[in-house]
């Protein structure tokens, strides 16, 4: 896990639910690939390209809500993405986000502050959030999320468990 | 300080004498549960080079979602589930004639006061109408307690909801939760425990229970629970695998963020309307919508009492001839009785088609919509897409205001019928 990352920021609004991030109809896939060609098709089919032209996602409130589809995130990282902030999230997508290595950070006041195409720097390392002359805090994850994180996933971190 | 039911079970399961809100405790379930994603679950294991598992008796998996297998991919994932249920010795494995893992894991005994449960489904929640602290959780987090038994989990706070009065007719639990979800919203409970109180849940039975803490869901919960009483030993009896279970209750002085009193007398039916489940209406407000289809499945409202509703309202009648009408009972359990007792007849003779038990349409299984196409279901989500194109819609309600709006080919008012 990159300790900073940096992008152009594409931005949602409330409620984006797991259903929107990837149908149903796709979960007979695992593979990032796969999923990212059908991620946020239901926004429309071109949306998922769209976003690959960008590297952090950011959201209102409740991202990620309803099914607790793991693909979800995987379909995200697929795409390239980074790292997601939203004012908050839905418990079972923070929870697949940190086993699946996708950094993700709740800070409402960025969510307020910023417009789509901003270029923002997240620092896990020092929990900031640096946006034109604004920074934001947040607090650092504690160890045992940081090391699944560093390890690139619950997967991996197990896969080390067991040898 | 006295402790929660959310806090006493975590407590219970990681060993400790008490916990807070916001303490991260490594605990252990009880009962780890899998649906069709199971296939995932043992990929990683595979992947993470796994071949032991912490103890497969704690263990349940159940093909519910597309099932029966609708392609060879599908047959190949379920394949793979099954040479793992086989392979490990897991007892507690149900195929795709069993239906959907939630109401097969109560019925069949596996669920008891008291237990902490985890699995790959959001719904995992409803085990609180028994007073079990249920959870979803990711299909890698799953393979992750089967071979190490535990997973780390953070204390939530606790809301503690109280409910006054009865329902008028025609309104239901369904109704009250739309209710709440709506007042709510759909993030107004995340990362809470919900308890619900009061006179009004005891009067209700063990399936309006599972209706409840279904729904709670939607509010974003972690879990919910309605404490167990004499309804809660009734259902148990007979079916429950471990009877030494014991009960578990909030202290006189549990400590809850948030109190909610609700008198739901005054309630009436709700709809949920396209595309979120908190965008809730009072039936007054959408009755007269075109419909095309309307669904009486899921987990939240495709139980025996559910389909009897229906029934009652569709008895000796036929359902309006531009509708589409989709019965999945919700479990094999639930079918044969809805046979046994004219249920099922009824609700076929009204114009319905009957499909295998099991999440189906809720899910994307058969039932797909076309653009421009609008669905009235039970089930627990109207999101975009869910059942089909993204220019079509669902409506959510109870199985009464579906099978009302069935015969007349619009929304309709079940105190009217």
């Amino acid at each position: 896990m990159e300790q900073e990352i940096k992008g152009k920021v594409y931005k949602f609004g409330d409620n984006i639910n797991s259903d929107i991030i990837i149908a149903g109809r796709y979960l007979i896939y695992i593979e990032p690939d796969k999923l990212a060609e059908h991620a946020f098709e239901m926004l429309g089919e071109s949306f998922g390209s769209k976003l690959r032209n960008f590297q952090i996602l950011v959201a209102g409130r409740n991202f990620g809500c309803g099914s607790a589809r793991e693909q979800a995130v995987t379909a995200i990282q697929g795409l390239g993405i980074q790292a997601v902030i939203a004012s908050s999230f839905a418990r079972t997508f923070y929870r697949n986000a940190i086993n699946s290595g996708l950094p993700i950070v709740e800070c409402r006041e960025l969510y307020e502050g910023v417009t789509e195409g901003d270029e923002i720097s997240i620092d896990l390392g020092a929990g900031e959030i640096r946006h034109k002359n604004s920074h934001y805090l947040f607090p650092r994850f504690p160890a045992s999320m940081q090391q699944l994180l560093e390890c690139g996933g619950l997967a991996e971190y197990l896969k080390a468990q067991v040898k | 300080m006295g402790m929660t039911i959310a806090e006493k079970i975590l407590a219970k399961k990681s060993g400790l004498p008490s916990v807070v809100p916001g303490q991260i405790v490594d605990a252990y379930p009880d009962l780890v549960m899998s649906h069709t994603a199971t296939w995932r679950s043992v990929t990683v294991m595979e992947k993470v080079g796994a071949t032991r598992l912490y103890d497969p008796d704690r263990i349940a998996v159940v093909l519910d979602h597309i099932a029966p297998a609708k392609s060879e991919k599908n047959a190949a994932d379920h394949l793979k589930c099954r040479n793992f249920v086989k392979k490990y010795g897991i007892q507690k494995f149900y195929d795709v004639d069993a239906g959907i893992a939630h109401l097969v894991l109560m019925e069949a005994g596996h669920v008891a006061p008291g237990d902490l449960i985890v699995g790959t489904d959001s719904h995992c929640t409803i085990y609180g109408s028994l007073g079990a602290l249920g959870s979803g959780i990711g299909y890698t987090e799953v393979t992750s307690v089967w071979i190490t038994g535990k997973l780390w989990m953070k204390v939530p706070e606790s809301y503690k909801i109280l409910l006054r009065g009865s329902f008028s007719k025609g309104v239901y639990s369904k109704d009250l939760m739309l209710h709440l979800i709506g007042s709510l919203g759909a993030d107004g409970c995340t990362y809470k425990s919900v308890e619900f109180y009061g006179e009004t849940v005891h009067n209700l039975s063990v399936s309006e229970r599972m209706t409840m803490t279904n729904l709670a869901m939607e509010m974003g919960v972690k879990c919910a629970f309605v404490p167990p009483d004499a309804k809660t030993r009734e259902y148990l009896a007979g079916r429950i695998q471990n009877p030494a279970y014991q009960e578990v209750h909030a202290d006189p002085d549990a400590v809850y963020a948030k109190q909610l009193d609700v008198d739901v007398s005054t309630l009436q039916p709700m709809v949920a309307c396209p595309h979120e489940v908190e965008n809730t209406k009072p039936i007054w407000e959408v009755e007269g919508t075109h419909i095309d289809q309307v669904f009486l499945g899921s987990c939240a409202n495709a139980k025996y009492e559910d389909l009897a509703v229906a029934a009652d309202i569709l008895r000796g009648r036929h359902i309006h001839p531009n509708v589409r009408f989709i019965i999945t009972p919700g479990s094999k359990q639930i079918m044969l009785e809805a046979m046994k007792t004219g249920v099922l007849a009824t609700l076929i003779e009204s114009g319905g088609t009957l499909t295998n038990p099991g999440c189906g349409a809720c899910a994307g299984d058969g039932g797909i919509l076309a653009d421009g196409e609008v669905c009235l279901s039970t089930a627990n989500r109207n999101f975009l897409g869910r059942m089909g194109s993204n220019k079509s819609s669902i409506y959510l309600c109870s199985p009464a205001t579906l099978a009302a709006s069935a015969i007349k080919g619009v929304i309709a008012d079940p105190r009217e019928t």
